[in-house]
């Protein structure tokens, strides 16, 4: 139960893009053609869901202080927590380059469409962003997952509403300057507000 | 010409060290190539710092660092890195770079640290660093693209105060932490207060100002999309 009231959570009151604005790059980019978006949107779901047990596995028997206390009394005392930036983003290329290896050979037509963005979801804040506040919030291994997962499922609700609506803001009129990330700003604005009326809910 | 001058410049004089080109690479990101409001670059943390000034402005600072040496290093690495592996390459060194940020924040201004918690980290997934790596530092010498990433990250950083400067004005009625708001209603008179708009703290805040500073900028430039 507790599990499962984390993940609406992090679907829809802590979500990526409208409260903690992970991800925004390949959101604004990518969001131009809902199967395009959706097969993002997947693709993110699935590197959030390994990565983020993985860098907790990571963090938690080697990252941590004291975490190497398996390894004999000596290491007891030690602390590299201030390596994480730079293993958890070790991990997450490392993942990513096996996703892309797997998509390419298997999906051709998804591995075209997705073109330069699948590298890229390497250096996607969503990604680290799920490790770092797991690694923050002190999860555990379960929680860890969950919340990888369902972070990557709000990523992807997000970006394909508002690829649908973008779809359907080519036939409208939109001023010159505000044509394209202007007026995509301010609609993630509203879908924001829309957003907050999640934010009461106590599960 | 120099007596510094290497092989491979021998052939044409020695370059100003502020040349009108060099130039160029600083200017043009301010405003005609924006990196945030043209290149649609490093939005992620554009939006999460920006509730107040001075966190903004530490970020601000971070950013330029992390730009300015990463762009540097890889420059002297450029041809040293098989094209394969340069994206963990590029990593690893901007990593590094974030990892000192991280350190330096956390010993000296542990407050501020706390406060951008986990988008310090970020810093290294912030699009504009892996942006001009690619397009830049892999292509140029190093002095070049320290100017470049300099132009760039100052680019950046303009946004994100002008971004902080309205969401703090209006939605907590301060500029820096002083109080502007409690001043001018203390001139006025005592019934007189000004409203904040708590919207403007919310990140939806974020998202309407940083979309109204991308259309004032972009009708001066007479930048459009299609």
């Amino acid at each position: 139960m507790e599990l499962f009231s984390l993940g609406i959570r992090s679907i829809f009151i802590d979500n990526m893009i409208f409260a903690y604005f992970l991800g925004m790059c390949s959101f604004l980019a990518v969001s131009k053609k809902v199967s395009t978006a959706i097969g993002l949107g997947a693709a993110v779901v699935f590197v959030l869901a390994v990565t983020t047990p993985a860098n907790w596995l990571l963090n938690e028997y080697v990252l941590k202080e004291g975490a190497l206390s398996w390894a004999g009394d000596t290491f007891l005392t030690i602390d590299l927590s201030f390596l994480r930036f730079i293993m958890f983003i070790a991990i997450i290329a490392a993942i990513v380059q096996l996703v892309e290896m797997i998509v390419e050979k298997f999906a051709p037509a998804l591995y075209g469409a997705l073109g330069i963005f699948l590298p890229l979801i390497a250096v996607n804040c969503a990604i680290l962003g799920g490790s770092l506040f797991m690694a923050q919030r002190d999860y555990t291994l379960a929680e860890a997952t969950v919340y990888g997962f369902s972070s990557g499922i709000g990523f992807m609700l997000a970006i394909v509403a508002l690829a649908a609506i973008r779809e359907k803001l080519k036939y409208s009129n939109v001023p010159n300057g505000l044509k394209g990330l202007g007026i995509t700003m301010l609609l993630t604005g509203l879908m924001g507000i829309a957003f907050m009326s999640f934010m009461g809910i106590d599960l | 010409m120099s007596t510094e001058t290497t092989v491979t410049e021998v052939k044409k004089p020695a370059e100003a060290l502020l040349s009108k080109r060099r130039k160029k690479l600083i200017s043009d990101p301010l405003i005609d190539s924006n990196p945030v409001t043209i290149q649609v670059l490093g939005i992620c943390s554009a939006l999460a710092v920006t509730t107040q000034m001075q966190p903004t402005l530490i970020m601000a600072i971070s950013v330029i660092f992390v730009v300015v040496m990463s762009n540097f290093v890889i420059s002297l690495m450029r041809n040293t890195i098989p094209s394969r592996v340069r994206i963990i390459v590029q990593l690893a060194v901007v990593a590094t770079l974030v990892t000192l940020v991280s350190e330096l924040l956390r010993a000296f201004a542990y407050d501020m640290y706390k406060e951008l918690s986990v988008f310090v980290g970020l810093i290294i997934t912030n699009c504009i660093v892996m942006g001009r790596l690619e397009a830049f530092a892999l292509g140029n010498k190093p002095y070049d693209s320290v100017l470049d990433g300099f132009g760039s990250a100052l680019g950046y950083s303009w946004i994100i105060l002008a971004v902080a400067f309205f969401r703090e004005l209006l939605g907590s009625g301060n500029v820096f932490g002083v109080p502007v708001y409690d001043s001018i209603a203390g001139l006025i008179g005592n019934d007189f207060s000004l409203a904040r708009n708590g919207l403007m703290v919310t990140p939806v805040g974020a998202f309407i100002i940083l979309g109204l500073i991308i259309w004032v900028q972009r009708t001066k430039t007479g930048y459009v999309e299609h």
